[in-house]
């Protein structure tokens, strides 16, 4: 009994002092996750001679006043985040929109059809999903020049109908909760295949479509090596190639300004990931486990 | 009774497919196919559409593979790929599978972990092109966060040091641009690996601890295991991401510092994009760049699979010949 008891209470003991460990790590990497993010706060505040002094401090003598110097300087060349702002939107939501439709579509057709080619398309695209985006670039670039497609946002939008990665998912997703005797009630319903796909598949499968709307947004936002190639003009520009404007020499000496520009493009992420990260997370969850 | 005439539904699946198949072909298997070409030909210099095969120019087929593969730069840039990812990936994969035990131990359940989840996930959805110039600005010699608080730790030793120029050498580099991919991936790799746990069914877990095994042996013989799978999705990801890497090199460092953090994605743009515009060795290095990948990931699914569900595979099929044969 007393043996019982000192081994149940050493394990109490070990428990605590594990947890304290754990707390203690979790909370340093919270503050590592952080830290970046704070201090760029607490610069955009600041005048480039305060930065020079100390950029860890969260002290500034005049923190408005500067922080308007340094929006009217980052504003005042090539840098316009809100050119950048209209680009990246119209890229990210058109693509993401034909890549989670088409995508569901594709993957309707995989687990509802049977059809003779089925499972070698199937086996295709668990094969694509591996070549590395690299490899189409040189031929890609070659083929939208000759085309005189380069500079147009809807080079970036339209490649996205065939995303194998996303009808991966929404196969597994289908496979799991399509049953096929609703679609067959709808047929004798008299309704026809593309309306089922429609009105009744598509609302199934929203919670699918929200998570993969969610990774396709976030990629196309942030992609910077395709636009990087394709785009030239100016007013064409993504913002993560405006982003990469802040590396030129003109804002070498600028600290602050170049902080409020970083801090511009990251603060609408911020806030959309405060509303979503929940769903976010539970959505990389899904994808992993699914896999 | 109204013979209602059969409908053959298996025409959809073809309608269905029809727009990836299209996009598929024109987007992806058709520039893919257009590079290998590109990499046997002379095509070079900035909008040239006009190539020839090499034989017809009298040079050797694969001159260009042969001056990627002999090339100084495109061997360092190799080299830096790996060592980055690497660098990268063991302290990721390390790090990842650490919060997935402490996290998902049913013996001390760890308050607050929804939040920390969170957190570590943020990185990962920020622009990476702007994390790179965030932390170019950090470490930033003379003066910058990371320069003051080296500082500042030293005077607290009653040592008096000056600025250290990260972005000038070649090791500190390395380890930084590792670093930041390191900050942007290891929550993702996390919260992976815990939906994986959570997937396990529970019984596993009590049988182990009935059979006594403690925390350790729980994690390495039955947890690890058991989601082997989505360690598999994991390395090959990072791999095939990692081999891909170009936005937090290319602005945090781009080709300064004699080259330390060119990789080969950063390589391939500076051939075909800028410079003497040599589309043509850009093409070739894309071509050994995806030989190496296909090489890489063909041979983690082979060490990684499933043996019994290929086992178990290869029965069924024998079943099916069986029974044709039969028939």
């Amino acid at each position: 009994m007393s043996d019982n008891a000192i081994r149940t209470s050493s394990i109490k003991k070990n428990d605590t002092w594990l947890k304290v460990v754990i707390y203690i790590v979790a909370i340093f990497f919270s503050i590592m996750t952080l830290f970046p993010f704070l201090m760029m706060l607490a610069n955009c505040f600041k005048s480039s001679d305060e930065v020079q002094q100390s950029a860890l401090t969260f002290w500034s003598a005049d923190p408005f006043g500067n922080f308007k110097k340094n929006w009217t300087f980052i504003m005042s060349k090539e840098f316009k985040p809100a050119v950048g702002f209209m680009n990246s939107f119209i890229v990210a939501t058109c693509s993401t929109i034909l890549n989670v439709y088409f995508s569901s579509l594709t993957a309707y057709a995989i687990s509802a059809y049977e059809w003779k080619f089925r499972d070698a398309f199937n086996g295709m695209i668990m094969a694509i999903m591996m070549i590395p985006g690299t490899v189409t670039t040189i031929g890609f670039y070659q083929m939208v020049y000759k085309l005189g497609m380069v500079n147009k946002l809807s080079i970036l939008i339209i490649p996205s109908i065939a995303a194998p990665m996303t009808v991966f998912f929404m196969r597994q997703y289908l496979q799991a909760s399509l049953s096929m005797e609703i679609v067959q009630s709808a047929r004798i319903d008299g309704a026809g295949e593309f309306r089922i796909f429609n009105q009744i598949v598509v609302p199934l499968m929203k919670p699918a479509i929200a998570t993969q709307a969610i990774f396709a947004y976030v990629g196309s936002w942030n992609n910077l090596f395709m636009p990087l190639i394709l785009l030239t003009d100016k007013e064409k520009r993504t913002l993560p190639v405006m982003v990469s404007l802040l590396t030129n020499d003109s804002y070498r000496t600028e600290f602050g300004a170049v902080y409020v520009g970083l801090f511009i493009t990251v603060l609408p992420l911020i806030v959309v990931y405060a509303f979503l990260s929940r769903y976010i997370v539970e959505g990389v969850a899904l994808g992993g486990v699914k896999s | 009774m109204r013979n209602k005439k059969l409908v053959n539904y298996a025409k959809y699946g073809y309608i269905f497919s029809i727009p990836f198949i299209l996009t598929f072909c024109v987007f992806t298997l058709y520039p893919v196919l257009y590079t290998f070409v590109i990499g046997f030909t002379d095509l070079k210099g900035a909008g040239n559409t006009d190539w020839h095969f090499l034989p017809t120019v009298g040079k050797n087929l694969f001159a260009n593979f042969k001056d990627v593969l002999t090339s100084g730069t495109f061997q360092k840039a190799f080299k830096n790929t790996w060592t980055i990812w690497i660098l990268n990936f063991i302290p990721q994969i390390g790090f990842a599978l650490l919060f997935t035990a402490w996290f998902t131990d049913r013996r001390s359940k760890v308050k607050g972990q929804g939040l920390f989840k969170i957190l570590f996930y943020m990185p990962n959805i920020i622009t990476a092109a702007t994390l790179a110039i965030l932390f170019n600005v950090m470490f930033g010699y003379p003066k910058g966060p990371a320069n003051d608080i080296l500082i500042g730790v030293s005077k607290l030793f009653g040592v008096e040091r000056k600025a250290y120029n990260f972005n000038a050498n070649e090791w500190p580099v390395k380890f930084i641009i590792a670093f930041v991919q390191f900050y942007q991936w290891y929550g993702h790799t996390m919260v992976n690996l815990i939906a994986g746990v959570i997937g396990i069914s529970p019984e596993v877990f009590e049988a182990a601890e009935i059979d006594g095994a403690n925390r350790v042996q729980t994690f390495f013989l039955v947890t690890i295991p058991c989601i082997r799978q989505i360690m598999l999705f994991v390395l090959v990801t990072s791999l095939i991401g990692g081999l891909n890497m170009f936005d937090i090199p290319q602005l945090y460092i781009g080709t300064n510092a004699n080259n330390a953090g060119l990789t080969t994605n950063m390589y391939i743009r500076n051939q075909a994009f800028s410079g003497s515009y040599l589309y043509n060795r850009a093409a070739a290095a894309s071509v050994i760049l995806f030989i190496i990948i296909v090489i890489l990931s063909s041979i983690l699914f082979y060490i990684l699979r499933d043996k019994d569900e290929a086992k178990i595979k290869k029965l069924r099929k024998q079943e099916l010949r069986a029974a044709r044969k039969g028939l």
